[in-house]
């Protein structure tokens, strides 16, 4: 059975990330990049998948860049076995990658797709959700268990999700669609010697047009703009005197 | 102008994030339909009826509705999209699971949790956690939106004889059988939900262990009625639950009262707080940069601290 893990290139989770001065964007010029996180949850759980028997591929997608390729080496590293980097420079949005994987999907055949519930640039959460409504799949977003099974020769995933207030259990068959969110498991260091190996795997590149997919943006940023500072308040001395503050001029409790 | 929005619900009643989303759909106009999908879901749908601004209640009452899966949900409001310019849903578990699947069947890009309404087509969002903020515009002919619930107020719930929306009847669309629920796990709680209450105590890995986090705050929350909430680092430290989660990753909150206990302030957990009325920050470390957006902060050794407070405010 073969897996399918999209992974995107965004800024580095660990830097602050400044608004240029002119309100039109990110600055991204010299920042660090990195996969997205969730997306490297992805490719972890694929990867952990196949390495437990229930998968015998696992195909790391990406989108965007040139660069790009640097995030499928680096899923390619983990432990996925080839890359398919879709190029553009084009601005892409959430709706058009989910049409782009859904080309690929129809390409490929996988049988599940994994993918990061969010991005932490545009931190849109739609991209798995969009996927699995245009193939007509069934999906499980916010996944903290994934297990797999076969049930007389039918395919099933057994997903603990992540629901406001607890969890809930879904079961689904496949092809589906899942989202990663952060428990699912922690995401392996790639190794030297592993990093050396993924240069040598197959990554072929196509373009949107190959797959006959229209990537124009349906949403237009204006501007970009700092959130609102909140100044710092006061320190105070005492316990005694935060509760008169509290009480008399805050009046919150 | 017509707006549908997507009803949180437990079949029995409304949740409190509907009602912030139909706060948002009155800033796009004044003809809101709310949508209530589940089953034997009558009480939820009279609720609805009563939210001010609503003026019709959709229901729509099957089996296969009872867990709210995407796939029928989704299926049954392309449906009955017929009419609208804009569908709303909170931005939950449930609606961000079910809207972005609205969006594509129709064919439209979805504008995730909006803090403003600028215009019928143009809309306010945090982006990189909450480090920037994006106005954009939308070309497409239906805006799919989810909504941020703490940068709207609560639309007010009417009384019997103030409510005058109407409720219909919806025929339910098949069932898809694409997911089926097996079971939740709902950490049951005396205490107000993190989403809805007034005052927050959350903590972080200063506490040192759960036994801490739970000898330290519970009777802090108790006193003053709180819910209680974590730091990622907390949370992934094993002292609470993720649904405790505060933070860019977990819940976002914005009480009337945030008091954060042994939490030093990372990026990703100010995300989810800063919007609170009153944050105060209780530290053994000056330096800890959760000063920097606490109204009041106290430096000194929480296990000694709490308790004192807890004795002050009971």
């Amino acid at each position: 059975m073969k897996i399918l893990v999209a992974a995107k290139r965004v800024t580095d989770p660990n830097i602050k990330i400044r608004v240029k001065p002119d309100g039109s964007g990110v600055e991204l010029a010299n920042v660090k990049m990195a996969m997205n996180p969730f997306d490297e949850i992805a490719v972890e759980e694929a990867v952990r998948l196949k390495e437990a028997g229930k998968s015998t591929e696992v195909v790391a997608v990406s989108a965007g860049g040139a660069q790009c390729q640097e995030t499928l080496r680096g899923a390619m590293a983990m432990g996925a076995d080839r890359g398919i980097l879709v190029e553009t420079d084009a601005e892409l949005q959430p709706l058009a990658v989910a049409k782009l994987l859904k080309a690929l999907i129809d390409k490929e055949a996988p049988q599940l797709v994994i993918l990061g519930k969010q991005a932490i640039d545009d931190d849109a959460n739609q991209t798995g959700q969009m996927l699995a409504a245009l193939m007509g799949w069934p999906q499980a977003t916010f996944a903290s268990k994934v297990e797999l099974a076969d049930s007389g020769g039918q395919m099933m995933a057994t997903v603990t999700r992540e629901i406001d207030g607890g969890l809930e259990t879904v079961e689904m068959k496949l092809p589906a669609v899942i989202t990663t969110d952060l428990r699912l498991n922690e995401p392996r260091y790639a190794t030297l010697p592993n990093i050396m190996k993924a240069k040598k795997k197959p990554l072929e590149t196509v373009k949107p047009a190959d797959l006959g997919v229209d990537v124009a943006p349906r949403l237009a940023t204006l501007s970009v703009a700092e959130p609102r500072k909140r100044s710092a308040g006061v320190m105070v001395a005492d316990v005694a005197q935060l509760v008169e503050k509290l009480k008399n001029e805050a009046k919150v409790i | 102008m017509t707006i549908l929005v997507i009803a949180e619900h437990d079949n029995q009643s409304i949740k409190a994030a509907t009602l912030n989303t139909v706060s948002a759909a009155a800033k796009l106009g004044n003809e809101i339909h709310v949508l209530v999908a589940g089953a034997n879901c009558a009480a939820a749908a009279e609720a609805a009826a009563k939210i001010a601004g609503v003026t019709k209640v959709r229901v729509a009452d099957a089996a296969h509705y009872d867990a709210q899966t995407a796939e029928n949900l989704a299926a049954l409001v392309i449906a009955n999209a017929q009419g609208y310019t804009h569908i709303l849903a909170p931005s939950t578990a449930t609606g961000k699971n079910v809207a972005p699947r609205v969006a594509a069947l129709l064919d439209v890009a979805q504008i995730s949790d909006i803090v403003a309404v600028e215009g019928a087509d143009t809309f306010v969002r945090p982006i990189y956690a909450g480090n920037a903020m994006a106005t954009v515009k939308s070309s497409d002919a239906v805006k799919v939106i989810t909504v941020r619930t703490t940068a709207f107020e609560g639309a007010a719930v009417l009384a019997n004889e103030g409510c005058s929306a109407t409720v219909e009847q919806l025929a339910a669309g098949p069932d898809l059988g694409l997911t089926s629920l097996k079971g939740r796990e709902l950490t049951k709680s005396a205490r107000p939900e993190l989403g809805a209450a007034k005052i927050i105590i959350s903590g972080g890995r200063g506490l040192g262990s759960g036994e801490n986090y739970h000898q330290m705050l519970e009777p802090l929350a108790d006193a003053l009625g709180a819910a209680l909430g974590a730091s990622r680092a907390a949370v992934d430290a094993g002292y609470v639950p993720n649904d405790y989660q505060v933070g860019q990753t977990g819940k976002i909150v914005a009480p009337q009262l945030y008091v954060a206990i042994g939490i030093s302030g990372a990026i990703q957990h100010l995300a989810g707080m800063k919007d609170s009325k009153v944050i105060v920050a209780i530290n053994k470390d000056p330096e800890a940069s959760i000063f920097q957006v606490a109204d009041y902060g106290l430096v000194g050794d929480l296990f000694a601290l709490v308790p004192e407070l807890v004795a002050k405010v009971s």
